[in-house]
């Protein structure tokens, strides 16, 4: 019984350790005197928060995912297409909101696609998404005939902007949307049935089988939610560029794992959370934008969210190691 | 305490502690070892043998105490050490590397070399007399490690400490996935490495085992030396009292229960990995015997009724309505449960909570509106592991975390969760303790008491013979003989079970 004492700080650890990442990340920039006016301002962390929509919304699919055992690589196209898919849609006349439907929808069949060929093919879903990356990459160039799509400004537009009106809503919709979506997919995660199968089939596959988990299923909807949320985010990065650019989020795919593998997700399945990732996610944007406002290179951004990443999945693996 | 051993010793180890956190793991633990002698380890799952092993291998180092190898002070500071210094341990998990070949794994880590090249010739060579060496010329130095049987495997890993040139050999349970002919030639292989003046460490749950190969025994109980001897001069009883702590009243408990209808029927059922079509049938209240050696075909008989095998022909009658064809998620609804023989690798998903590992089938009582009570979840798993005694630290304990003992006995507690009326249990009591034993013994009674019928798959006859009503043994992917229990000794069992053909 004395091993519940020793687990519970250790337990709490886990579940801190990225809120006190994301803590000393603001606390250093808001000592830092070039930018400490500035950067606890809430303009800019409005603008912080918006930043972050795209990769939160794609982080919340890849979360899933990667609690499921898997990795999708296509996120990234799956977005740029989803976008030029919006835009398309835009520009051809369609209503906003057919426009937005079209574009989570394309995420959608991206994502139902890799789950198909994943558990059809019984093959690798490092290896089919990094096929569908291509397609989906490709694809989007296609339809955009290999430029940006224009549109005119629709209320999809607002979704993303910098000053929201009114001004009590205080964040961009899509800040909000990201907040609804966090909680829903927290609660899936831990109050449905669904979200067990989804841990289980990370743990132990074999395992979820016997216990009469019907694990095709579960990947292919693992998918799909991973693609609807691609497909949301590319409506996202449509709405704050106003075009469908098909060279969009090259390599965010790479992001969005980060975040997710920052908050506590395991890249051999059954571990991770929607708040970890969340908290990923937050960390990248505010040094982003710390570094962006202490007028450092793109360069210096890179190596130390490259560090960052390393340092937390070291700490995990401690974390794990000394637990066992 | 004298600190001069006599050097004619080959291997001391005096006054050994060591402590996680907490626990400890061994107190004060003495241990010797003759050149030329075979020495079982014996205890519980918990009791410190595989600790020792670890500190005297190198792997762990002892808090205290001393240990001296042939005479010379011994203290391995990692495992590559203790290897060199002639300490070799071959794990239930084989440490081989499945793509390389035969006399690659062999010579892993110290290959020999030429100017800087691989000396494949030598390699060949070496490898070639370390398998004659072993007795195993039929093994081939460029065979991929991969394409190998189980037990040639492990002759392989032995073969690998003889080229190394060990002087102390620990086998951890080596024969509990090997087949009864592999154990025969491994315990011909001990007798000459014997001869060889190679001391050996020997693991295991079998006493019948510990019997035919052992000179001499340790027993551990609760990290600490409860009794040693000659294997010749002590009996089983003995043995098994300095492992419990008390005398165990009875291996077998019987619960008596009654035997009523027919309830399921197989058919000429073949699935895709049985090598013949299977009839059989199980009765409410029966506890139904599947006797043979491994890879009889048992495992795929009951995974093909599960439905983890699709079944190619023939036909499953469940309480006179045909049980069709489907996954495992279609037979849970009909109330078959499976036990796997594999607890690590498909039997429980390790990383997640008892709760939810007894919850796992069937999540069906904690659920209302569509969501999970997690409250709920806590309470129904902490019931079920308090009627299965689980001893944990709570529901959300993570199940890795649990003994192996208490580890099946959640795989258990599933199978009562979800109300399974018809029970496959393959290998149930499998790498546990003799007291988890026990405990399952009753909990099968139990089970069959309350009208639910039980298939036990099991490659120990004696706890077949002591637990069932009813026992059919598999031969060579058929079932090849069915009798009452009664009518069935130990001989006549080992007899079908190996020969194809029981004697009376």
């Amino acid at each position: 019984m004395n091993k519940t004492k020793e687990n519970g700080p250790r337990k709490l650890l886990a579940v801190l350790g990225p809120f006190i990442g994301l803590g000393l990340v603001i606390l250093i920039f808001s000592l830092v005197p070039e930018v400490r006016d500035r950067f606890l301002r809430p303009a800019n962390l409005m603008s912080v928060a918006t930043q972050s929509v795209i990769v939160a919304l794609g982080a919340l699919g890849m979360t899933v995912v990667i609690i499921s055992g898997g990795i999708d690589l296509s996120a990234a196209s799956n977005i740029a297409l989803s976008s030029v898919m919006a835009a398309y849609a835009v520009n051809v006349g369609l209503s906003p909101l057919l426009a937005v439907f079209l574009g989570v929808l394309t995420g959608g069949v991206i994502g139902l696609a890799n789950g198909y060929l994943i558990t059809g093919l019984n093959l690798m879903p490092f290896i089919v998404t990094l096929g569908t990356m291509g397609i989906a990459r490709g694809a989007a160039k296609w339809i955009a005939g290999n430029q940006k799509i224009d549109a005119p400004l629709t209320w999809v537009n607002e979704l993303m902007t910098r000053s929201p009106r009114p001004s009590w809503v205080l964040a961009a919709p899509g800040v909000w949307i990201v907040v609804l979506l966090a909680v829903v997919m927290g609660v899936i995660l831990k109050y449905t049935v669904f979200g067990r199968h989804v841990f289980a089939l990370g743990s132990n596959e074999a395992a979820a089988r016997l216990c009469g988990v019907r694990t095709g299923r579960v990947k292919i909807a693992v998918y799909v939610i991973g693609g609807l949320f691609c497909g949301l985010s590319g409506v996202m990065e449509f709405s704050r560029l106003t075009v469908g650019d098909p060279t969009v989020a090259i390599g965010l795919e790479l992001d969005i794992i980060a975040a997710v593998v920052i908050g506590g997700g395991s890249l051999s399945g059954g571990e991770g959370g929607i708040l970890g990732s969340m908290v990923g996610v937050l960390i990248m944007s505010f040094l982003r934008n710390g570094c962006t406002m202490m007028g450092w290179q793109n360069f210096i951004q890179e190596i130390i969210i490259g560090a960052i990443i390393i340092t937390a999945v070291t700490l995990d693996r401690l974390r794990h190691s000394s637990a066992a | 305490m004298n600190s001069t051993p006599d050097r004619d010793c080959l291997l001391i180890a005096r006054g050994v502690e060591k402590s996680f956190g907490a626990t400890k793991a061994l107190e004060g633990v003495d241990f010797r070892l003759e050149r030329g002698e075979v020495r079982a380890l014996l205890g519980e799952n918990g009791a410190g043998k595989s600790t020792l092993v670890k500190i005297l291998s190198g792997a762990l180092k002892a808090d205290a105490g001393r240990m001296f190898l042939e005479g010379k002070p011994y203290s391995p500071g990692s495992p590559l050490e203790g290897l060199a210094s002639g300490i070799s341990v071959v794990y239930q998990e084989l440490s081989l590397a499945p793509h390389l070949t035969v006399a690659e794994n062999i010579l892993l880590g110290r290959e020999p070399r030429r100017g800087g090249f691989l000396d494949l010739p030598k390699i060949k060579a070496v490898a070639r007399e370390a398998l004659d060496a072993v007795n195993h010329p039929e093994i081939m130095p460029e065979d991929r490690v991969g394409s190998l049987g189980i037990g040639a495997r492990q002759v392989v890993e032995i073969a690998r400490a003889l080229a190394n040139e060990s002087k102390v050999l620990i086998l951890d349970e080596p024969t509990s996935s090997l087949t009864a002919e592999d154990s025969a030639r491994l315990f011909d292989l001990i007798l000459r490495l014997k001869s060889r003046g190679v001391g050996i460490i020997y693991i295991s749950h079998f006493l019948e085992e510990v019997g035919k190969t052992a000179d001499s025994f340790t027993v551990f109980r609760d990290g600490r030396n409860s009794g040693s001897g000659k294997l010749l001069e002590t009996g089983f009883e003995e043995i098994i009292r300095l492992m419990v702590g008390r005398e165990v009243s009875e291996l077998f408990p019987r619960v008596p229960h009654d035997i009523g209808e027919e309830i399921l029927v197989a058919s000429e059922l073949k699935g895709r990995k049985m090598a013949a079509p299977v009839s059989l049938n199980l009765k409410r209240g029966e506890i139904l015997g599947v006797a043979g050696l491994v890879g009889s075909g048992r495992t795929e008989f009951l995974r093909t009724i599960f439905g983890l095998d699709p079944a190619v022909v023939g036909l499953v009658e469940l309480k006179g309505s045909k049980l069709s064809p489907g996954t495992p998620w279609a037979k849970i609804r009909r109330g078959v449960g499976l036990l796997s023989e594999d607890r690590q690798r498909e039997g429980l998903a390790p990383s997640m909570s008892v709760a939810d590992n007894i919850l796992l089938s069937d999540f069906s009582p904690c659920r209302r509106h569509g969501f999970l009570s997690l409250k709920k979840q806590s309470a129904r798993a902490a019931e079920l592991s308090a009627f299965m005694s689980i001893r944990y630290a709570g529901p959300g304990q993570r199940t890795k975390e649990l003994s192996g003992g208490n580890q099946q006995k959640v795989a258990l507690a599933r199978l009562l969760n979800q109300d399974a009326s018809i029970l496959l249990l393959d290998e149930p009591t499998r790498g546990i303790d003799v007291l988890s034993k026990t405990h399952v013994y009753r909990w099968m009674g139990e089970m069959a008491r309350r009208g639910k019928s039980l298939v036990f798959v099991s490659s120990y006859f004696p706890e077949l013979l002591g637990v069932c009503d009813r026992i059919v043994v598999f031969f060579r992917g058929s079932l090849i003989e069915e009798r009452e229990c009664r009518r069935w000794d130990i001989e006549s069992l080992t007899a079908a079970a190996t020969l194809g053909r029981a004697e009376n």
